[in-house]
């Protein structure tokens, strides 16, 4: 099936369009996304503020001082009218191994992700570093990257409450999705390991360790392995129960 | 702008609830999860810098509730736009939209809101600060931006940098902002609205209510968003797969009490949205105490963006500065 007869452009504002690719969450999608996020640098220039992009979609953000929704919404249907994903251009996105202690000290939640998913937590742990992820989106934080698809048996809701602080670099699950967090920040993600590395560093070129249309391996490694690469051995505080 | 010298212009001897630097805000960062900051009343900054001789995007300190009290470390020109905080110099009314010379050792207080919620404090020259991701724009919650680069709000005992221009044309003292500029806060607002995708998706009479009820301003409003209180909006989509969101979105989650997104929101979201603010109304929208009255005007495109570019016309015309 031709995807790229849905393509809409969709007002966002003074300085934006969002230009809608597809209406569910495939892998295929990151294909076009990037290829769409290239070709708008491209036409847009100095005009280009920001290029969000996201699982289905690109939000484009433009001078309104330089051109107008109308000049910005021609140079998009352009665009889109020669929208094809190219080689060489992220199609394979860069591969990062992501090395991760998952332990129930910095993973609090493996036993109810193990209960809710019928699984040991060593079967948990093999699920979740079985298979390469990809980055769908970035937000919630900054360096904050969405990945998917995760193993259907690992799907679990967020938790009710979510915790008011969880550490940088925990490992989390939730949904059909699995994440780092960059920073330490409240959260809602099953946590289920803790991950040495530098998500996001504003002295790095790029900042972001992820982007979108990466592609994310998780590899499992023993304690003195992740304090030995600088990880934080502290242990997740237990969740306060909400008196009821 | 001509260049100039980095000296301590400003010691903090109160810092109140929020005070934070803010430059125009951090673009082009956007798709890494990294918010857009900035002014939030963007045209009340502007006009700060313009009447102390700034360029746009020199950063301005933005002053929320009050409660700062400052003391001048060298002679000064400044001037204080936005919200009226009941600013004093030695303890005397400070003129607000002017700019004014202030000496040495001047404490300036900023007290209770009588007006709006936050004050603009601009400096001849400008503050500085080593920009950080691209810019100066204070983001407490990703701790970016400020004048230390980690995102923290002014806080006793600081000591604050200013460019102390060498250009005696540059800030000239009695640079008054027209009478048109400086906006009746406590007035019920009229937030224009540039009608979204989603429009559709909600119910007639829920279309009906939101172009027509009195919108109530709920206590829960910071520099992420604005909730706003009053009929429940009803929309056949309960959620979407998240997407990038943009200034002034108003979004409506399933309570069907919207919310309008300020320069600190989170850069995706799921909750479909009825439009978007105009930069405008959005800067008007964060004048708003927690009560007040707004209402929501459909405005077509070509509209809002005449607006626009008329704001920045007559906040960059120079040789239209009106000099006392």
């Amino acid at each position: 099936m031709d995807r790229l007869c849905l393509p809409r452009l969709e007002p966002a504002g003074l300085d934006g369009w969002m230009v809608r690719l597809f209406d569910a969450i495939e892998e295929t999608n990151l294909l076009w996304l990037t290829a769409l996020t290239h070709d708008c640098e491209a036409a847009f220039g100095e005009s280009l503020v920001d290029l969000v992009p996201s699982y289905t979609t690109l939000l484009v953000i433009f001078d309104p001082l330089q051109i107008s929704a109308w000049q910005a919404r021609q140079r998009l249907a352009k665009v889109l009218a020669r929208l094809a994903p190219q080689e060489g251009i992220g199609a394979e996105g860069e591969l990062h191994e992501i090395a991760t202690w998952y332990d129930p000290s910095v993973g609090p939640d493996l036993a109810r992700v193990a209960e809710l998913s019928n699984l040991t937590e060593t079967a948990v742990i093999d699920a979740h570093t079985r298979r390469d992820y990809r980055v769908f989106a970035l937000g919630f934080s900054p360096g904050f990257a969405f990945m998917g698809l995760l193993d259907e048996r690992l799907n679990c809701p967020r938790m009710d409450t979510p915790r008011q602080n969880v550490p940088a670099g925990s490992v989390a699950i939730a949904g059909q999705q699995t994440a780092a967090y960059p920073t330490a920040t409240p959260g809602g993600w099953n946590l289920i390991g803790r991950t040495s590395a530098r998500l996001f560093d504003r002295n790095r070129d790029g900042f972001s360790l992820l982007k979108v249309g990466d592609r994310v391996r998780f590899v499992a490694v023993d304690r003195p392995d992740f304090a030995s690469e600088g990880g934080d051995t502290a242990p997740v505080p237990a969740c306060r129960e909400t008196g009821r | 702008m001509s260049t100039g010298t980095a000296r301590v212009g400003f010691r903090v001897m109160r810092a109140g609830p929020l005070a934070l630097l803010q430059d125009a805000g951090r673009f082009g960062v956007r798709h890494l999860g990294v918010t857009q900051g900035g002014p939030a009343d963007l045209h009340a900054w502007a006009w700060a810098n313009r009447l102390t001789g700034n360029d746009w995007g020199t950063p301005a300190v933005e002053i929320t509730l009050g409660g700062l009290e400052l003391q001048a470390e060298c002679e000064l020109t400044i001037a204080v736009t936005g919200a009226d905080l009941s600013a004093k110099q030695d303890g005397q009314p400070l003129p607000l939209w002017c700019s004014v010379r202030i000496r040495k050792g001047a404490r300036l207080t900023f007290g209770i809101p009588i007006a709006g919620l936050r004050a603009y404090l601009a400096v001849s020259g400008g503050f500085v600060a080593e920009p950080v991701l691209g810019s100066a724009a204070c983001v407490v919650r990703e701790q970016l931006g400020g004048f230390n680069g980690r995102g923290q709000r002014l806080a006793d005992r600081d000591q604050l940098t200013v460019l102390t221009s060498t250009d005696p044309a540059d800030g000239t003292p009695g640079a008054e902002a027209p009478e048109l500029e400086r906006p009746d806060y406590t007035a019920p607002a009229i937030l224009d609205l540039l009608p979204g995708a989603q429009l559709a998706d909600f119910t007639g009479r829920s279309l009906f209510d939101a172009f027509n009820a009195e919108w109530h301003v709920d206590d829960r409003a910071d520099r992420m968003g604005v909730r706003l209180r009053g009929p429940s909006l009803k929309c056949g989509i309960a959620s979407m797969i998240s997407e990038g969101i943009s200034l002034g979105a108003l979004q409506v989650p399933p309570d069907g009490q919207p919310i309008a997104l300020l320069n600190d929101r989170q850069t995706i979201g799921g909750y479909p949205r009825l439009g978007n603010l105009t930069p405008l109304a959005a800067s008007r929208l964060a004048q708003c105490q927690p009560g007040q009255v707004v209402r929501l005007r459909p405005v077509g495109a070509e509209n809002a963006l005449g607006k626009h570019r008329h704001f920045i016309n007559r906040v960059m015309a120079r040789d239209q500065r009106p000099l006392g």
